[in-house]
């Protein structure tokens, strides 16, 4: 199977061509998409929005080859990945995806870096090479000097950038994103979207997030409503936020500080136990 | 994902629920230790009674008189009067596969020193008896030629009646005894064997010529056995028939008759011996196997508690890339690890029990490496076996539902 190497007529990563999903629940069939066809190009920053069960959890799962379209097409990056086996998707995932999920899915007891690098594993790259690839993903997400803690240690906001840190690692072409605020608080959140906001201006990393928050949406550049099974607005996001801009205007939590420190002491956070973990 | 980080990633998971892990190992090791141990005890039971069979004697044949019926009337074993010291010569001198013989009278007497006395059973045989049943003489001689020609009234004793008779100070070679009431010169002592296949105490014995023995205790002419030793094992079967043709032939028994005589050999009693021993080891051993089964089904139990825990483990896993045969390994080599690790300390447990056994029960035990090598198979057999059933059922997870799971 040939990837990476069949070059992409235009610069679309996601063309996705008339897709239709059903799920059969018991007796009566769910039409959860209805006919998407859809472009998304290199460095686009794409925000899908739209009620729960309008059909963007099961887009992102197409697009994120965990599921496959039942009618219609999907081309990433060049590739018909419709069509493919169960095992070459999981290759897919692994090399041209990156996930960040609203619950972090950081595996507990395990260090930020030996997170980080477990895309790396079923890459099968070098070990050293493999740390290489993790340390430089933690220092691009701010978090060089956590790489030992486990996520028990961190707070939420560090863990999304851990898992963040574990999206890019194995350098994708998209980065997909379920939800990623959805258990921070504001302040964290705007502190997430920013990492965002530089992948994207800086290494032209093709971005979709998932979010019903309008305001987490204006962080990016191009907002696609769903409604019904069907994309109902698709239009740029004109006063777009910037994350740099619109920190320094949040309050600082005054504790801030001594929450970094309690976490790093082993404690977590309030705002960790939000986010679940695995055993 | 190459074998040493799947390895690395089954040991840290077992790691973490280090109780769990050991009590799921239990199960293996208990099997793995149980089947080493049974197995030892009835290799040792097995090696010990080989043993005492060889001591019997090289490749021997035994031709014991039976029971003849003259007139109608059955009579016991040995009761017939026609195996003759002629026999024996003649089965020496004919068949070539035997390579000498030995006569055997016996009889049961009291024997009487100063003021000790002693009931024991006294054999009357010829000189070359005492390198075919490979006893040894430890002080003084075995009688001669000669002795057994004149019929002299010298005897060689085994420990047990040297005991009963003599004192520890005292030395028997060249004392009289009295043999149902006539004086023998004690002229050497046999090295103990202890007890014989069949239990009874082979020291406590006389061993006496055999034409003394016939003449002057017994009185009688014929013989109650013949010990013949073959060339080899394999001959010892091969004479039999030739013995009982040539006998039969020397005692004029008329086709479809009875024989009046019983030909056995030592292998066929050993062949006999390892059966036994051989199916007493195999019922032990299926038991013991039980346990090792019982071990694998806690295996899966675990394995499938722990696919159920890390649902969402393996859900982030597929989506950052595992494929079905990822999980599926990381599973399987989880159960094996576990089975693994537990046949390893088995086997360790195995060899401890049987030492054990050995040294408190004073059992032979032998530890054969077939046994320990059956045992590691068989516990990395069940790791497979038991293990592939939640490693498949993680596999086939789907992604979207296992990253969803509570």
């Amino acid at each position: 199977m040939e990837l990476s190497d069949t070059p992409a007529q235009d610069s679309c990563v996601i063309r996705l061509e008339g897709v239709h999903k059903y799920y059969h629940l018991g007796d009566f069939q769910v039409h959860a998409l209805r006919g998407i066809s859809l472009q998304v190009h290199k460095g686009e920053f794409v925000a899908v929005m739209g009620a729960s069960g309008s059909g963007k959890s099961t887009l992102m799962n197409i697009i994120g080859c965990l599921d496959k379209p039942s009618r219609g097409s999907y081309f990433l990056d060049g590739t018909d990945v419709s069509k493919l086996e169960k095992a070459e998707l999981a290759r897919v995932r692994n090399r041209k995806l990156g996930f960040v999920f609203q619950q972090f899915n950081l595996l507990s007891r395990t260090s930020a870096l030996e997170n980080v690098e477990l895309p790396t594993i079923y890459a099968g790259i070098s070990p050293q090479e493999r740390e290489e690839r993790a340390r430089a993903a933690l220092e691009r997400v701010g978090l060089a000097d956590r790489e030992h803690h486990y996520p028990s240690q961190l707070s939420g906001g560090q863990q999304q950038r851990v898992a963040i840190a574990r999206a890019l690692v194995n350098r994708p072409a998209i980065l997909l994103a379920d939800e990623p605020t959805g258990n921070l608080d504001s302040r964290t959140s705007v502190e997430i979207m920013d990492i965002f906001q530089q992948l994207n201006e800086e290494q032209a990393i093709t971005i979709v997030i998932v979010t019903h928050e309008h305001d987490i949406a204006q962080y990016a550049k191009r907002a696609l409503e769903f409604r019904d099974g069907k994309v109902r607005h698709d239009y740029v996001i004109e006063d777009r936020l910037v994350a740099r801009e619109v920190l320094p205007t949040l309050p600082t939590l005054e504790d801030e500080d001594a929450e970094d420190e309690s976490a790093a002491g082993g404690e977590a956070s309030s705002e960790s136990s939000a986010g679940r973990e695995m055993e | 994902m190459d074998f040493w980080n799947t390895l690395r990633l089954a040991l840290r998971a077992l790691a973490r629920n280090k109780l769990r892990s050991s009590l799921t190992m239990l199960g293996i090791i208990i099997g793995v230790g149980a089947v080493i141990a049974v197995v030892s005890i009835g290799q040792g039971a097995d090696a010990m009674i080989q043993e005492g069979i060889q001591n019997m004697g090289t490749n021997v044949v035994y031709i014991s008189a039976g029971s003849g019926r003259p007139g109608g009337l059955r009579m016991g074993f040995g009761a017939v009067k026609t195996l003759t010291m002629d026999d024996l010569n003649a089965i020496t001198r004919e068949i070539p596969l035997i390579k000498e013989a030995a006569p055997g009278v016996m009889t049961r007497a009291q024997v009487v020193y100063q003021n000790q006395n002693w009931n024991t059973s006294v054999m009357g045989t010829t000189a070359n008896y005492f390198p075919i049943r490979k006893w040894v003489v430890t002080a003084g001689t075995v009688f001669s030629d000669e002795e057994v020609e004149a019929a002299a009234n010298v005897c060689v004793i085994g420990t047990t009646v040297s005991r009963y008779l003599f004192s520890d100070t005292e030395d028997p070679i060249g004392k009289q005894i009295r043999i149902k009431n006539i004086p023998f010169r004690v002229i050497g002592i046999l090295e103990s064997k202890g007890q014989s296949v069949m239990g009874s105490d082979q020291d406590d014995q006389i061993f006496a010529p055999y034409s003394t023995v016939q003449r002057k205790l017994a009185g009688i002419t014929w013989l109650q056995i013949i010990m013949a030793s073959a060339t080899t094992a394999d001959a010892s079967v091969a004479a039999m028939q030739p013995i009982s043709a040539l006998l039969r032939e020397r005692h004029r028994i008329r086709t479809g008759d009875d024989d009046d005589f019983f030909v056995r050999t030592q292998s066929e009693l050993a062949e006999t011996a390892a059966q036994t021993q051989w199916v007493m080891t195999l019922l032990l051993g299926s038991v013991a196997c039980v346990s090792l089964i019982v071990g694998g089904i806690g295996i899966m139990n675990i394995m499938l508690v722990s696919v159920t825990e890390r649902t969402r483990e393996i859900g982030v896993r597929m989506a950052v890339g595992a494929t079905e045969s990822d999980v599926q390994l990381q599973f399987l080599v989880e159960a094996l690890t576990l089975s693994m690790m537990g046949g390893l300390v088995g086997i360790f447990v195995g060899v401890a029990l049987s030492a054990m056994i050995s040294n408190l029960l004073a059992w032979p035990t032998l530890i054969s490496t077939q046994a320990i090598l059956m045992a590691a198979i068989f516990s990395v057999g069940v790791g497979v076996f038991f293990g592939f059933y939640p490693a498949r059922k993680a596999a086939q997870l789907d992604p979207i539902e296992a990253l969803r799971y509570e």
